[in-house]
């Protein structure tokens, strides 16, 4: 007989599940103001603190406080909101599209919008953003990206810039510093870390953001970027969207459970940040905050982005099996649409009446560009690209079998 | 010795130097680094040391430490960043130090880099080079030895290469550098110091005193996609490639059988012309690699030869390869395809 009791596994749950509500305490909310904002030369030691507390700037009555308030131009939030909105309305339709088999396929970002937009704001032309599939908004924040070409990738028609080889949300624009998504998870985590490395490489001032979920953290390739960011003090922001969920499986699964995902950065000698994803004005001043850092090779910053994961992982995906089907509107941090609008009307720079007419205008746009992009045709009406497409681009000029083959197939 | 490697673009003109396999990798990426900014070369050990086999040596020192430098325990990290770098518009060339550690890299290699411009209609593309020492016969063990090449040639996207001597080596390892689709570079280890033939027990002899151990100095390349004709025959057509183009020789000059030998050295996509014209010509076929047998190479170089020359064949293809076995360490040269186990195929394609 042992003296000792019989060990355990522990296999963490979420606090809550369906018919149970979720107890946030477990996320350790910050006041709004009450997070230091350190210099931007900080060691990354010296970040230690701030990777367990929560950076946010507005408080419940939409005021923005503390040491992270930015002086910034009422029109860059104006624009801010304007591209949130947009991209909520996009999704929306997207997913209706989606019901009506004009694609196989959806992922929206709601209740995450205010992470890439604000992002996309906070960087400059020529930098690049490694993203996962759940940050459009990087693109939608953009003027110079067409939404009917978007949505024509979406459709898979004859217009799809993908030509048809990938699924739905898997863009890729070079010219608007957005890397081909890939659809296996982590691997753009490390090569947002190489493309820093190479303009580091290259003595150019360009730098890189990659993007992983938090459960995408457990992945090997997500400690490679951070010890090669750190290593090579690599020019890149390194940012983790803890949305709370991947798929069915809640963060505590990849190991966030007593403790952060921040936590890790400054483990492996990467300043690091723990900031409110729905709080615009936190996104852009902690975004400004690393790319300053990246800018002067001062090198890598983490940030941690909480958030709540607001829809279903995908159009397959039913998360009411698995969380409570009300969940979002319990979640602490709200939704960062209502933040930033409640803050910019009690700061004089919006309405209630211009809230409407923008809803109005930016709902006709994207209507506007599905009609067109529908006229390119859609997954249900058959009209893509020819499948000559499926055997170019796999080598940069076609080799003998792959011509043969196509021969085969009659294309 | 009838060799007919010389298809590519040397000027005649161009001074020729003795090296080791190992000193015309080094001088390829000499000249590349040399020529094209965009070229940078980094690995484990390859920096300040250069290299385990010593393939980098003294390019640190001559390029700086932004251009050729160490990187972490990290096969994954190395490749994935490479990709990165790929999208940035550089040229890296990566070191594995041996190609049995290049698994955790998989995803970085399968699903990124040999994709990258298929999924993104060309928007981005991953032109990187990756070199891996491969092969037996140095009492490595099952970790310092294998021949993964059958892992690579099954990925659509992906360049396939193994030279067997030093001037292909310097030559297909330029072009690697300069194609713009992703490239696995295979370097049969136990042919860096010289053609061994198999014969373990008899030393061996150096590049410095065979004719394919002459390397121009400056840049030149053997294009991808064409095979060799390493020896000119007529009874029966060897497809080989790596160290066993040497064995194969032996094989020959053991048998006296008048075989054709042709040296792949790219794998995939291959030249198929050179091996339906010599297997047409001769009617038997022995396939040869190193890497075990079952779903090996060899058994696409055997599917395609029953393909486009079945009418002309006389004889049922013979496949020698290692056993389907890890390799072992003390039992190493029972389990290499020595000249003899060739030998004995050769023997029955022309017996039957």
């Amino acid at each position: 007989m042992t003296e000792h009791e019989p060990l355990r596994l522990h296999v963490p749950e979420p606090t809550g599940r369906p018919g149970r509500h979720t107890d946030f305490s477990y996320l350790h909310v910050s006041s709004a103001g009450e997070v230091r904002r350190p210099p931007v030369d900080t060691r990354p030691v010296d970040t230690n603190d701030l990777a367990y507390v929560l950076v946010r700037v507005l408080d419940d009555d939409g005021r923005a406080v503390g040491p992270w308030v930015m002086q910034t131009d009422p029109k860059l939030l104006r624009r801010g909101l304007r591209a949130m909105m947009k991209t909520r309305i996009f999704d929306a339709r997207m997913l209706i599209a989606q019901r009506q088999r004009k694609m196989s396929f959806y992922m929206q970002c709601l209740g995450e919008e205010a992470i890439a937009i604000a992002h996309a704001l906070a960087l400059e032309p020529g930098d690049m953003c490694f993203p996962t599939y759940r940050q459009q908004g990087l693109l939608l924040a953009r003027d110079d990206v067409d939404m009917v070409e978007m949505i024509c990738q979406l459709l898979s028609n004859e217009r799809d810039p993908m030509k048809g080889r990938q699924l739905p949300v898997m863009y890729s624009y070079k010219r608007a510093g957005f890397f081909s998504i890939s659809g296996n998870l982590a691997t753009q985590f490390v090569q947002a870390v190489g493309w820093g490395m190479a303009s580091a490489i290259k003595g150019d001032t360009r730098i890189a953001s990659g993007w992983i979920g938090d459960g995408a953290t457990a992945e090997a390739d997500f400690h490679t970027a951070l010890t090669f960011a750190h290593v090579y003090r690599a020019p890149v922001i390194l940012n983790v969207v803890n949305n709370q969920w991947a798929i069915s499986t809640f963060q505590a699964i990849a190991g966030g459970e007593a403790t952060t995902f921040a936590a890790r950065g400054v483990g492996c000698g990467i300043a690091s940040l723990r900031v409110d994803g729905n709080d615009f004005l936190a996104v852009y001043a902690a975004s400004q905050w690393a790319a300053g850092r990246a800018r002067s090779n001062l090198g890598p910053t983490l940030i941690e982005w909480v958030t709540y994961r607001a829809g279903p992982h995908s159009t397959s995906d039913d998360p009411s099996k698995y969380r409570p089907a009300d969940d979002w509107a319990h979640f602490p941090l709200g939704d960062p649409i209502a933040r930033l609008k409640q803050h910019l009307i009690a700061l004089g720079a919006w309405s209630e009446q211009e809230h409407e007419h923008a809803q109005k205008e930016l709902e006709a746009q994207v209507a506007a560009a599905q009609k067109e992009a529908e006229r390119y045709g859609t997954l249900a009406d058959g009209h893509m690209r020819s499948a000559a497409e499926m055997f170019k681009d796999v080598y940069k000029d076609m080799p003998e079998h792959l011509r043969r083959q196509r021969r085969q197939l009659g294309v | 010795m009838d060799i007919k490697t010389r298809t590519n673009q040397t000027s005649i003109s161009m001074r020729k130097t003795p090296m080791t396999m190992i000193q015309a990798l080094r001088s390829a990426m000499d000249v590349m680094l040399e020529r094209d900014p965009n070229v940078v070369v980094y690995g484990q050990d390859v920096g300040y040391f250069g290299g385990v086999f010593r393939c980098t040596e003294g390019l640190q020192a001559k390029y700086g430490k932004s251009r050729v430098f160490d990187a972490p325990i990290s096969e994954g990290g190395i490749v994935g960043t490479a990709v990165g770098m790929g999208a940035y518009g550089l040229r890296a060339v990566v070191e594995i130090q041996f190609a049995d550690y290049f698994y955790p890299a998989s995803d970085q290699i399968v699903s990124e880099a040999a994709r990258l411009r298929y999924r993104s209609a060309g928007d981005f593309t991953a032109p990187i080079t990756i070199r891996m020492p491969c092969g037996g016969g140095i009492y490595g063990g099952q970790t310092h030895s294998q021949s993964p090449e059958a892992l690579f040639t099954h990925v659509c996207g992906l360049r396939t290469v193994m030279p067997s001597n030093p001037y292909d080596a310097k030559g297909l390892l330029i072009a690697s550098i300069e194609c713009d689709d992703p490239v696995i570079f295979l370097e049969p280890k136990r042919l860096y110091n010289g053609p061994f033939d198999g014969h373990h027990d008899k030393p061996v002899v150096p590049w410095s005193r065979h004719p394919l151990g002459e390397v121009p100095e400056g840049h030149y390349t053997v294009p991808l996609e064409s095979a060799a004709v390493f020896r000119a025959g007529s009874e029966l057509t060897v497809i080989t490639y790596g160290t066993m183009v040497f064995v194969s020789e032996a094989a020959v000059l053991e048998t006296g059988i008048d075989a054709e030998i042709i040296d792949l050295r790219s794998l995939w996509p291959l030249d198929l012309d050179t091996l339906v014209n010599s297997v047409n010509k001769t009617g038997r076929c022995v396939v040869v690699h190193e890497a075990t047998r079952t779903s090996g190479f060899g058994a696409e170089l055997t599917a395609l030869v029953q393909e486009h020359c079945f009418y002309h064949l006389e004889a049922p293809i013979e496949r020698v390869a290692g056993w389907d076995t890890p390799y072992p360490h003390a039992q190493e040269w029972a389990y290499f395809p020595g000249p003899a186990r060739v030998a004995t195929a050769f023997k029955r394609a022309m017996e039957a």
